[in-house]
């Protein structure tokens, strides 16, 4: 089955009673058991509830992963993984990483022992730089990162944790399945905040895993049920129904991404567009060999920095808001949004600087969105 | 919002009128279902109430602010279950190295917590019997930080003192944190005792109806309340905006609904502790229960929960295989009865040793008696014991 096909029938489940095509929303908590010892398969909504499996069960196969997990926020999956290591812990990231993933870490996991490196995994030697034989548990990646697009080799990055027995994490929230599947490039984790593009509607908070080995998925499924940060059923089955259109939705919002990158490279007041679909890119080249298209996220930095309160106050298409990834398009200022918890200091070392901005393109019509950027930095 | 009445009404009125703010650009009695990701924003230096909804939602706010209020706290927050709310909690209060006391037959979920996963990172624990207050005391150490209760415990019932368990709990400046799942809001409110924290499953008598799963964690400090938000919002194990209203939706027969229960689990508990199968009963209305005085002084009422021990394994197999009113099923608090195994379902996290240990044998019931007629539950329940 090609992949496309597979996203429109996630959750297609033809209920074995009465043949609905759309799996029901199993708004319970408990189950009824046949008799003492016996079970249904499920006993608690918490442990395991059929809507929100279904949804398990699909993200699983689009990422070819053994086993899908299910959560209430992408913070809350990422909180799992977090939750496999333990006081002493070393883990290294991406250094442009998602300002929540940093927050959780500096705020939280540092209470309880976990330490951090943040490097550009762009550059495969920092990695081994970074590597602490015995201590270090894992290596978490963003590809492209968020918000500054930069790209790691995730093959390569997979194979260097598997020669030194830890574990590979990738963020693919900003390609989803359908343009990339790290797991099939020797990841061990893929998490994902579903409620970008996966969700697609900026109406549904979720957090996905998909999982390879056994012993893995068993530790993820134990602190899944542990730690009770599950995804509603509702809220499962919302995903799904977004997730049918994934593909049509990440197909426009590419051509249109593409488009407005172009357009904004062409812009005298830009100084830089940060783009994987353009050719100027430091990495386009890999990013084509480990990925099916460039996505629908790019920022930009301008010239000016007084140009970027014009524009946040002057789109009308454009909504100026958090979040990425839906139907609408949404302009995001990193320096005090999503990235306002990472220290200044290492912000600014790292390029999110407070020239830039960061656009998610929508599936509205492409010139109606340039119109609109076009209108407001000349306001 | 209109302003609230405040403490000037009495509860049962402030559990709908403080149940959920009213929209104020439609007049809706109900808080609208906020099915938001994300907020615009108007201007990129204000802040606004709502930017991101694991930040913040509007129908999850009114929810915590009702629960707030219900509880007597200053501060209240929701969460995607019971134990994302046990655990949110005290990862906000506890840090590597740290040590914690907690009541011996507490909520095997919350035990799995303890001993499977905070050990991890070097939190350590002691569990004792709070019912006696001198085990509290005497197992705390310089590295203790937390007294974890749970009254009524479950699947015993067992009481502990909490005024006097919070006196220990100051004087050695430990948070103290306290399970009010099984007595709700209505019957017992531990904030007003000096209780520092509140956690809830409310999945139970909160939500009422066994048709969600949601968490919630009621501080009576600003400032505690900003830890559990800074874990809510980092590690976003967040409650939904539909299950928020249906847990808001849920709330406003909380009065009405438990005060009927609880009529039912008394009556239970007299009329099986006659029976000859039932060789004990636990419940803290029947007077004969060792913390009966302590729950008449704490608190408005004794629960709806009680738990009986039949007097053979055989008898305990056979009710649970021929029972039709109730349904054997994890959880409690429903409309529905539901009958569960603490030994194979809510406990089973639980060392068989150690659950012995802690008095819940392969022989004990737990009961929660819902709305049914009390005659077809008592009758149900017999004649599933002889047939």
């Amino acid at each position: 089955m090609k992949l496309d096909t597979a996203i429109a029938h996630a959750g297609l489940c033809g209920d074995p009673v009465t043949g609905a095509v759309s799996t029901p929303i199993y708004q319970t908590s408990t189950f009824r058991h046949p008799a003492l010892g016996e079970s249904t398969g499920f006993d608690y909504s918490r442990s395991s509830n059929p809507t929100r499996k279904v949804l398990e069960e699909s993200i699983a196969a689009l990422e070819s992963g053994e086993k899908g997990f299910a959560f209430s926020t992408g913070l809350a999956a990422i909180t799992a993984v977090f939750m496999l290591f333990k006081s002493g812990d070393h883990i290294i990231f991406s250094d442009d990483l998602y300002g929540g993933t940093y927050r959780l870490l500096d705020k939280v996991f540092s209470q309880f022992g976990l330490s951090a490196s943040f490097v550009d995994t762009t550059c495969f030697k920092n990695l081994e730089k970074a590597f602490i034989k015995d201590k270090t548990k894992a290596v978490f990646i963003e590809s492209p990162t968020n918000p500054l697009l930069k790209i790691s080799d995730i093959r390569k990055i997979s194979a260097f944790a598997h020669k030194n027995n830890i574990l590979c994490i990738v963020d693919n929230t900003l390609m989803t399945p359908l343009l990339q599947q790290p797991l099939l490039l020797g990841a061990d984790i893929v998490a994902h905040s579903g409620t970008k593009f996966l969700g697609g509607h900026n109406d549904t908070l979720a957090g996905l895993l998909a999982a390879n080995g056994s012993e893995l998925c068993a530790r993820l499924a134990f602190i899944q049920n542990a730690t009770g940060a599950v995804l509603s059923p509702f809220d499962s089955w919302l995903i799904l129904r977004g997730m049918k259109t994934l593909s049509v939705r990440m197909q426009r919002s590419q051509e249109n991404a593409q488009k407005v990158a172009r357009w904004l490279s062409a812009r005298r007041q830009v100084a830089r567009v940060y783009y994987p679909g353009l050719e100027s890119h430091p990495h386009a080249d890999i990013h084509k060999i480990q990925s099916a298209g460039p996505g629908a996220m790019l920022s930009f930095s301008v010239k000016d920095k007084s140009l970027v309160e014009k524009i946040i106050n002057n789109v009308k298409v454009i909504s100026f808001a958090e979040s990425l990834g839906g139907i609408e398009t949404l302009i995001t200022y990193p320096a005090k949004q999503t990235h306002s918890d990472i220290p200044e200091e290492l912000r600014n070392r790292i390029g999110i600087t407070d020239d830039l901005l960061r656009i998610s393109i929508g599936i509205e019509d492409v010139n109606d969105l340039i119109n609109d950027l076009k209108q407001a930095m000349e306001k | 919002m209109k302003s609230k009445p405040g403490k000037r009404f009495n509860y049962d009125t402030r559990i709908l009128h403080e149940a959920g703010a009213k929209d104020p650009s439609t007049g809706a009695l109900s808080v609208p279902i906020f099915n938001a990701s994300t907020y615009a924003q108007d201007d990129v230096d204000k802040r606004q109430p709502f930017d991101y909804s694991r930040s913040g939602n509007p129908t999850r706010k009114a929810l915590e602010d009702t629960l707030a209020a219900l509880e007597n706290g200053t501060n209240g927050y929701a969460f995607a279950s019971g134990m994302a709310a046990i655990s949110s909690a005290l990862m906000a209060v506890l840090k590597q190295g740290d040590h914690l006391v907690i009541a011996q037959d507490i909520y095997g979920g919350t035990y799995r917590l303890v001993t499977k996963f905070l050990v991890k990172y070097g939190i350590k624990h002691t569990f004792v019997d709070t019912t006696n207050l001198q085990n509290i005391e005497k197992a705390i150490l310089p590295e203790t930080k937390v007294l974890f209760l749970e009254t009524p415990s479950n699947p015993l019932l067992k009481i502990t003192d909490v005024e006097g368990a919070v006196k220990i709990a100051r004087s050695h400046k430990l948070i103290s944190i306290i399970d009010n799942t099984f007595m709700s809001p209505y019957l017992f409110r531990p904030l007003d005792l000096g209780v520092d924290i509140v956690v809830h499953s409310a999945t139970k008598f909160l939500g009422g109806h066994s048709d969600l799963i949601a968490g919630a964690v009621i501080t009576a400090t600003e400032e505690l309340g900003h830890e559990v938000y800074t874990v809510q919002n980092t590690c976003g194990a967040v409650l939904g905006p539909n299950d928020s209203w249906l847990l808001m939706r849920g709330i406003k027969t909380l009065g009405a609904r438990i005060k009927a229960q609880q009529e039912s689990a008394s009556q239970l508990a007299f009329r099986l502790r006659e029976q000859k199968w039932v060789s004990k009963v636990y419940y803290p209305g029947l007077p004969n229960h060792p913390g009966h005085n302590i729950m008449a002084d704490q608190a408005d009422g004794f629960g709806a929960v009680l738990s009986i021990e039949t007097d053979s394994l055989e008898r305990a197999s056979r009710i649970m295989k021929n029972v039709k009113i109730w349904s054997v099923a994890v959880s409690l608090g429903g409309v529905e009865s539901i009958l569960s195994y603490p030994a194979k379902m809510s406990h089973a996290a639980m060392p068989a040793e150690e659950r012995l240990k802690a008095g819940i044998t392969d022989n004990l019931i737990r009961l929660s008696p819902g709305l049914e007629d009390v005659t077809d539950l008592l009758d149900d329940l017999c004649g599933s014991a002889k047939g």
